[in-house]
């Protein structure tokens, strides 16, 4: 009910404020195969446990997030922004 | 009538009485009182109806477990069922109602399903009402409703107001008992954080009855100067009438805050109820042991009391249970009351204990039975005997009040919300709290710990322990001396009894006795998860909070295992009942759904708009005039006039983004199927965005005003979403491209003129030259208006098919602007039309909307596959747009539909066949997604998707309703049935 979600732009704030989108994939690159692109539009893990999500703040600072949960516990391990960290490294 | 007021003691106020009515009946009670308590002092002991049998029951607690003195407090939208009258605080001028009850309390006709009893035991609906089962609709649910039931709930609306709110601290102390006490004074003289929260009316919990001295004071005593101490710190915050109901992720815990529930006419501006969310850092659980019932015979009859509430009405409110009391004890908690009655001037006839010796001297009045057991109880709708069985020997022993001491069941309910298990202790016969919670600790009677003074030494001991956890330094902790401690040998449960006669109760809300619970284990429902289901125990709204452990004892008991193999079904929020007022708070009526009203909205209303609503929005429909009779006359005459010389509609509502930065154009490049980059600057396109699955999201023109400036426009109904999937694409998707978006959408007035004549009025206002040459079809600028007056952005874009325009404006001078263009055009025939006039023109020309864009669309099913790029490299929905299903030739796409009956009309949603095809899901063809009447057509116009549509124009179908039996023979064309060559846009 209650989960406090650490935002990295507004500190933690209740996740009323935010929007859940799913499974934080990255996109296939465009000429990707067939199978890849389905994967990433229809297949999707349910892990009990650990677990990366797209949240946008959407009542607060109205960035998209990476928020790292544990789908059993709700316990929030890790929140940052969508365009930092593993994303700018990849392109890099 | 045996329950009666003492002449003197208690924490009540003898000096101020309170009026109340209990089913209509005037009574009175005391400042201080429950109105469990005043009906006592009334000797009013039959207070309710049980769910099943209609049996006449008591009131069993003084607290939150109370399973039977369910009451309806209040009237009107006040009402309120199932109001525990054990924790409803008696207030001058209170109504309350009993409840399943016909015609009345006394006489409840009801009463005659104890005769049939034999035949309602556990899973008695599952066996008999199976089938037919059309008659459990009809028959078996309305009667079971109306039989079996707690209170009604009110129709009318809640006049009251309630609010949610956050608070946050180092420590959240969960109970004002003794532990809780000792807990806040050690944390809260260490300068932590503190909040004590606490569901009674006075801190103290247990000490408001306790007849022990702490440093030589009262209990009740010290618990009020403890109390006075903490509320002096600016550090503590002590929140008394407010339950925690839940344990939650972050260490949030969820609480309910009963603020005007103890008030006759609660204060307007001030809610009745708040919904709190305490975010702590570390927690203490203080809340104590729940007495069990002992499960004999008629263990439900009124007189019958749990030993502790006996003790609290006793010292706490001044009321006697009866004249000739017994007490039936398998511990030593059942002395002390004897001792609390005999002082107070209470005769006890007999103490019943199941043991063969105790652990406290007794050297009062009372016949002491002992190695014995009460297995019965006599009396109409109050108690009036006992029968005690020993040794194989039943006597009877008359009597009118009876206190049950079955041991203590710690309250580890918050300990157990986020997933862990209660764990068995054999050594305490208890059910403990998981151990190693995280940042939640747990102390007193809900860690099974006895007697008082190591209640408060684990609670200043537990307090300290996190004080210096959370960093801050912490006094020496002075442990109070305890005189008259009743220690407390916590006993050996005593699970069934020998000898029971008569219905003997588990669970007494839902009328679960003794011999469904056999009757569920030889049946196989063994499973505590399945008993539960099979015969209630443990539902409704107290949850089993004095029976669940009864019956898990008893179910371990004919399974001949121990309660730790049965385990305990699963603790959910929340504790106890929370009202839909506290979790709803302040979002009701328009503070849940507010209206939002375009720049437009006061000139539209002037001019008489009927307005409807679409999502938050009011947008204006139709304009009637002097002598229209029906909207249809509305709408024609607006039609008709647009085409024939213009019209004004206010389209403020769609959604606008603002979109710039450098790589603005590469952007919307990606985020549109169709081409941007090379969108010349002041023209407008329209545009395609699709989902990843390469289905169409949704559609509008956006304008590229400078190089790196554009101007969008979305659909009204998914502005939010698409400014979201904006935001999404650019943040996460491809954060290396430098753009910035911002919804403007509320920022600005958007009109639409259209009609032949609408460059002429337009050009009145517009300081630049509009012509044809100058302002083409698509033409998209920022304009200056009124002789630099103002400025604007004007397009030239039309969803009528018409010469049109759209006009933005700063949205305050939206009004004037609009006032300004009417004023223009008079001589021109200009007249608002509103969104039914625009769906009519639209359908004409077979421009689609999401009628038609419903997620199943691809671009080549609207008729717009050209205008997917091919060239691109990539963009949203590219990839999965080449499956081979989404070009199969039988795909429903976008057609015409008119009736050759043209007085005959047909509904959306309506199916396609094909003609003298029967109406099966197999010969299905399509379905119609727009329909509407056209004055131009003179027929009823429908726009449709079916299948290999295109094709197919001129073909004879069936147009089919199946809900409404409509079968209207029609033919498909052309989508757009007016102006096909588009002449009438580029004049």
């Amino acid at each position: 009910m209650a989960s406090l979600v650490p935002c990295p732009n507004c500190g933690r704030r209740p996740k009323e404020e935010f929007t859940i989108k799913g499974a934080a994939l990255s996109r296939p690159a465009a000429g990707a195969d067939a199978a890849d692109w389905f994967d990433y539009v229809y297949l999707r893990d349910n892990p009990r446990g650990a677990y990366e999500e797209y949240w946008h703040h959407t009542s607060g600072c109205r960035r998209w997030l990476v928020v790292s949960r544990d789908t059993q516990t709700h316990e929030v391990a890790a929140c940052r922004d969508a365009a930092d960290g593993s994303r700018l490294e990849e392109r890099a | 009538m045996t329950s009666y007021r003492l002449p003197k003691g208690g924490l009540i106020d003898r000096q101020a009485p309170l009026s109340f009515t209990f089913d209509g009946t005037p009574l009175q009670g005391l400042a201080g009182d429950s109105l469990a308590s005043a009906l006592l002092a009334n000797g009013q002991l039959l207070v309710g109806r049980s769910f099943k049998y209609h049996r006449p029951r008591g009131i069993l607690t003084a607290g939150a477990a109370e399973p039977n003195a369910l009451v309806t407090i209040g009237r009107g939208g006040r009402t309120e069922p199932n109001t525990r009258a054990t924790m409803q605080e008696l207030y001058e001028g209170l109504e309350a109602q009993s409840q399943n009850r016909w015609p009345s309390l006394n006489f409840d006709v009801g009463a005659l399903n104890g005769l049939l009893s034999p035949f309602l035991g556990a899973g008695f609906y599952y066996k008999t009402f199976m089938w037919p089962a059309p008659l459990w609709e009809k028959l078996y649910e309305p009667f079971i409703r109306r039989a079996a039931g707690l209170g009604k709930a009110s129709y009318e609306a809640d006049p009251d107001a309630y609010e949610k709110s956050w608070a946050h601290c180092d420590l959240l102390v969960i109970g004002a008992g003794p532990t809780g006490l000792a807990a806040a004074l050690t944390a809260g003289r260490a300068g932590a954080r503190v909040i004590l929260v606490d569901e009674g009316s006075l801190p103290g919990g247990s000490l408001l009855f306790d007849t022990a001295t702490i440093d030589g004071k009262a209990a009740a005593d010290f618990a009020r100067d403890a109390s006075g101490e903490l509320q002096s710190m600016p550090n503590l915050r002590v929140m008394m009438r407010t339950t925690a109901f839940g344990w939650y992720d972050g260490n949030v815990f969820g609480a309910v805050e009963r603020v005007q529930k103890h008030v006759r006419d609660p204060v307007n501006h001030v809610p009745v109820e708040r919904l709190w969310r305490i975010v702590a850092r570390q927690a203490l659980l203080a809340t104590g042991a729940e007495e069990r019932p002992l499960v004999f015979g008629g263990n439900d009859r009124p007189g019958v009391m749990m030993a502790s509430a006996m003790r609290a009405y006793l010292n706490r409110y001044g009321v006697a249970p009866g004249k000739a009391t017994a007490i039936f004890t398998m511990n030593d908690s059942g002395y002390a009351l004897a001792r609390d009655l005999e002082a107070a001037g209470v005769d006890v006839v007999a103490i019943v204990d199941s043991r063969p010796s105790a652990g406290v001297e007794y050297h009062g009045k009372a016949r002491l039975v002992r190695e014995a057991v009460v297995c019965g109880t006599k009396g109409r709708k109050t108690i009036s005997a006992i029968e005690v069985y020993r040794d194989g020997r039943k006597e009877t022993i008359a009597i009118d009040a009876l206190a049950m001491a079955g041991g203590g069941s710690p309250i580890i309910h918050l300990a157990c919300h986020r997933g862990g298990k209660p764990v068995w202790s054999p050594e305490k016969a208890a059910f403990l709290a998981p151990e190693g919670l995280k940042d939640l600790a747990v102390a007193g009677a809900v860690a099974a710990t006895t007697g008082l003074a190591a209640c408060l030494g684990e609670g200043a001991a537990k307090a300290q322990a996190i004080v210096k956890d959370l960093g801050l330094s912490c006094p020496p902790v002075a442990i109070p001396n305890v005189d008259g401690d009743e220690g407390a040998d916590p006993g050996r449960p005593l699970w069934s009894i020998p000898g029971v006669k008569g219905k003997a109760f588990v669970d007494f809300q839902n009328d679960v006795n003794l011999k469904d619970i056999g009757l569920a284990v030889r049946e196989g429902y063994s499973h505590v998860e399945l008993a539960k289901r099979y015969t209630t125990s443990g539902m409704a709204t107290d949850q089993g909070k004095l029976s669940n452990v009864n019956a898990i004892g008893l179910i371990a008991k004919a399974r001949g295992v121990s309660p730790a193999e049965v385990g305990t079904t699963t603790f959910r929020p929340f504790y106890t009942p929370v009202s839909f007022g506290a979790l709803t708070g302040a979002h009701t009526g328009h503070h849940f759904q507010p209206v939002r009203k375009s720049p437009l909205h006061d000139w539209a209303k002037k001019h008489g708009a009927v307005f409807v609503e679409t999502g938050l929005w009011y947008r204006s429909s139709w304009f009637p005039r002097t002598g229209e009779r029906t909207w249809r006359e509305s709408v024609e005459r607006e039609v008709l006039n647009v085409r024939k010389n213009a019209g004004l509609c206010d389209v403020s509502m769609l959604g606008k983004i603002e979109i710039s930065g450098r790589d603005a154009a590469e952007f919307l490049n990606r985020v549109y199927c169709n081409a941007f980059l090379k969108l010349p600057v002041g023209r407008a396109r329209y545009g395609l965005m699709l989902r990843e699955d390469g289905m169409i999201y949704d559609d509008g023109t956006t304008s590229r005003l400078e190089e790196n400036r554009f101007f969008m426009t979305t659909t009204t109904a998914y502005a939010a979403g698409v400014m979201n999937h904006l935001e999404f694409c650019a943040q996460a998707l491809w954060p290396d491209l430098e753009v910035r978006l911002a919804s403007i959408t509320d920022q600005w007035a958007q009109m639409a003129i259209a009609g032949p004549k609408a460059r002429t009025i337009l050009q009145k206002v517009v300081d630049e030259d509009i012509s044809d040459a100058a302002f083409p079809f698509l033409a998209a600028k920022e304009v200056s208006l009124f002789g630099g007056a103002l400025h604007g952005c004007l397009f030239r874009i039309s969803f009528s098919g018409e010469l049109a325009y759209e006009l933005a404006v700063p949205a305050g001078y939206g009004e004037s602007v609009a006032d300004a263009l009417m004023e223009a055009g008079k001589d021109h025939g200009i007249m608002p039309y509103g969104v039914e006039t625009l769906s009519v023109l639209r359908i004409e020309k077979g421009h689609v909307t999401h009628n038609e864009i419903n997620g199943t669309v691809v671009p080549a099913d609207l008729g717009f596959g050209k205008m997917v790029s091919a060239t691109k490299p990539d963009f949203i929905g590219k990839a999965m747009l080449q499956r081979e299903g989404l070009a199969a030739p039988d795909r429903p796409q976008l057609v015409g539909v008119v009736p050759f009956n043209p007085e005959q009309s047909f509904r959306t949603g309506s199916h396609i066949l094909a003609k003298g095809a029967a109406a099966t899901l197999e010969n299905d063809q399509g379905y119609v997604t727009s329909s509407a009447y056209s004055p131009h057509i003179g027929s009823t116009i429908a726009l449709a998707l079916v299948k290999n549509g295109p094709d197919r124009h001129g073909e004879e179908v069936v147009v089919w309703n199946g809900l409404y039996g409509e079968s209207t023979p029609a033919r498909l064309c052309n989508p757009v049935f007016f102006d096909p060559q588009n002449e009438r846009l580029h004049v």
